[in-house]
């Protein structure tokens, strides 16, 4: 996972709340066992056209089919966005396709974590932060937004100078490109006693009639 | 005396493995549930690693997300070579990493969620995760159950742990006898109508009050499996007597001394007197109506009997725009009846309503009647245990004398992976859980709606008040025949 401490970048607005997973990628790209090439297919169908003669064709009115918000880093949605399935793809998407951080009033708790897990900066402002954000990014494709993670700030080229929370904990790990089970892994004492103990409890085993097989062997 | 505990902080606390200071908590996982579709990264990702499965025997595994549903020989040899692939990679992965699985016609496959109350897997007081938002559907056991990304499956299979920041809660109370025709389908899709799709985000609810502790556990899976419909991080009820009935005898079940142990056990895991709550709400359950969703998002619902609503009836600016929408994808204009609205196919299936008490429900509306003639639908059961239960009751014959589909078990066209699709411009009654543009097929449109409902609508040809309906059956409030699951 690649740490990233400032980014500067021009912006995508989506002014949309409430965006889903099913959207951010579709279902049947879900049917891949491998870990990249979703970005091709980030947002697919609202980034094709659905009906008539075209109906296929890229759709020149979507955000990210419009050439002046091509390479654009930060993606700013409206609230509760990424809420739905729990399809680790969705994040994969938006990483692979190009964008490192999504600025949106809040995000679902699912999408929360693996947005997390996989280095991409999540910025939650207010309300009317985010709608101003939007705005200026749809009337000036050039508009610039810089997130600071270390200083916990979204500046923009026109005055905007927000400062958003963020766990300290999950600001630690995206700023040091930390892996979790490796950090889980440095309490595998305290887990060795603490299964050894819950083991015990045989209801909370899952199989009970799996119990007796299950040797330190097979740990 | 010792403060007061809701029964979620109980179950978290009892699976604390250690609080390091400043970091989330690290919490034990007893049960891993896999599927085909959000697991073979996580596989790759520990080969590359070099780590170990930590303990194969708290890992289930089943495909259902991409199988056909159409004949045995179909899921047994899948045309779809991308779907096959998928497929095989969790047999291998299964047999590589040593994890019990439950194969296409294995006796005990299904849906993930049904599966595993049906094993007796999924127990109260316990902690359960699943590459799968709808994990919360194992919360109306007691346990603490939600849906996790392949990081965090991955993060599971090598440590048996999560790290995992506490949420807050909130306890649902419903309370009051429901009226006839009122389904829990209709209670979870009020409560997230009321609160939003966003409503209980960073949340665990705790669903209470009488009319949740007179539900059956079916009736309650279907509550807490919406819960991520309303954001909630997990829903739960606690375990009483009706949850220790279905459990008694089942394969994976505790048995003789150590299930009456068990017992003693779960009967602890209760919210406490005077326990706190971040959050409540309480919901008069005689107020209730069968409800159906018009919109793209399970948040935009209306009782049946009421109509299309207008933009004007948005709650913020956001929800104006989301109305608009809406509206347009699913072609509807402001003021038109719910029960004016023709549908085009009909779908009884899903993690949500594909249970033997949802098939008995649908086939006692559609007994006698036959499925409109502009309509196509079909019964998809959840489970190889509710397709062979509901084949000796003679389910499958009533409901394809009508001009049902029967199909065999899988998520199907709840979204859409496998064959099961809906066309552009398609509207259909579903007894599944999201109505998200496309999430049936591209330009399909889905109203969400409980199974005597969706009967209904297959016959009549439009949506329809169940209250109406002259030969309307009282669901049945009985489990399913102590079905044995997975006795191979």
């Amino acid at each position: 996972m690649d740490a990233i401490r400032t980014l500067t970048s021009t912006a995508a607005p989506l002014p949309l709340p409430n965006i889903d997973t099913d959207q951010i990628i579709p279902k049947q790209f879900l049917k891949r066992i491998e870990r990249t090439g979703y970005g091709d297919f980030l947002f697919y169908d609202w980034r094709r056209i659905q009906d008539g003669p075209n109906a296929g064709q890229p759709n020149p009115e979507f955000v990210l089919n419009k050439p002046e918000h091509k390479g654009a880093k930060i993606l700013i949605a409206e609230k509760n966005f990424g809420c739905g399935s729990s399809r680790e793809h969705a994040a994969w998407a938006i990483q692979q396709f190009g964008f490192s951080a999504v600025i949106a009033p809040s995000f679902a708790d699912i999408f929360f974590s693996n947005a997390g897990k996989n280095g991409i900066i999540l910025v939650r402002l207010t309300d009317e932060q985010v709608q101003t954000l939007l705005s200026r990014s749809t009337a000036n494709p050039n508009h610039t937004i810089t997130i600071d993670l270390e200083q916990q700030t979204v500046k923009d080229d026109q005055g905007l100078h927000a400062h958003f929370d963020i766990d300290p904990f999950r600001k630690y790990c995206l700023l040091n490109g930390l892996d979790d089970i490796g950090l889980t892994l440095r309490h595998a004492d305290a887990l060795d006693s603490y299964e050894q103990k819950h083991d015990a409890a045989f209801w909370l085993a899952p199989k009970s009639d799996a119990l007796v097989t299950a040797t330190p062997e097979t740990r | 005396m010792s403060q007061p505990q809701t029964l979620f902080e109980k179950v978290w606390q009892q699976h604390v493995v250690v609080e390091p200071e400043g970091e989330p908590t690290i919490l034990y996982i007893d049960l891993h549930l896999v599927h085909e579709v959000t697991s073979p990264q996580a596989f790759d990702g520990l080969r590359m690693a070099g780590r170990k499965l930590r303990r194969p025997d708290r890992h289930i595994a089943t495909v259902d997300h991409n199988v056909p549903t159409t004949s045995a020989q179909d899921r047994l040899v899948i045309a779809d070579q991308i779907s096959a692939r998928q497929v095989n990679a969790l047999r291998s992965n299964c047999a590589a990493f040593g994890i019990e699985f439950f194969d296409v016609q294995d006796a005990s496959q299904g849906i993930v969620h049904m599966i595993g109350p049906e094993l007796g897997a999924t127990k109260p007081g316990t902690t359960i995760v699943c590459g799968d938002s709808h994990t919360s559907t194992h919360g109306a056991f007691g346990a603490l159950a939600f849906g996790i990304g392949t990081s965090e499956v991955e993060h599971v299979m090598a440590t048996q742990t999560l790290p995992q920041s506490k949420p807050k809660t909130f306890r649902i109370n419903v309370e009051g006898k429901l009226p006839h025709g009122v389904t829990a389908k209709d209670i979870i899709l009020e409560i997230i109508g009321r609160i939003g799709t966003d409503g209980a985000t960073g949340y665990v609810v705790e669903y209470a009050g009488s009319a949740i502790r007179a539900l059956s556990m079916e009736e309650r899976m279907t509550i807490c499996n919406m819960s991520i419909e309303a954001g909630a991080r997990a829903g739960m009820i606690a375990a009483d007597e009706t949850t220790f009935a279905y459990l008694k005898g089942r394969r994976f079940a505790p048995k003789g001394a150590a299930w009456d142990e068990a017992v003693a056990h779960w009967r602890t895991m209760h919210t406490d007197e005077g326990a706190h709550f971040d959050r409540e709400m309480t919901i008069d359950a005689a107020e209730l109506a069968p409800n159906v969703t018009w919109g793209t998002s399970p948040g935009m619902v209306t009782r049946v009997d009421a109509m299309v609503p207008s933009i004007e009836d948005a709650r913020s600016e956001a929800d104006r725009k989301s109305f608009a929408r809406a509206l347009e994808y699913m072609d509807l204009k402001p003021g038109i009846r719910i029960e004016d609205i023709a549908v085009d196919r009909v779908f009884i299936g899903s993690c949500t309503n594909a249970r033997i008490s949802d098939l008995r429900a649908a086939a006692a509306v559609v007994k006698g009647h036959h499925v409109a003639t502009s309509v196509r639908a079909m019964v998809v059961p959840g489970s190889q245990l509710v397709k062979k239960q509901a084949e000796e009751e003679g389910l499958d014959h009533i409901f394809r004398a009508a001009g049902f589909e029967w199909r065999e078990p899988g998520c199907s066209m709840c979204l859409g992976m496998n064959p099961d699709i809906l066309q552009p411009g398609e509207r259909c009654a579903s007894t599944s859980n999201r109505n998200f543009e496309g999430r049936q097929g591209r330009g399909g449109r889905t109203h969400l709606l409980s199974p005597a409902m969706a009967a209904a609508a297959a016959v009549t040809g439009h949506l329809t008040d169940i209250r109406k309906w002259p030969l309307a059956a009282k669901p049945a409030a009985t489990e399913p025949a102590l079905a044995q699951g997975g006795a191979r």
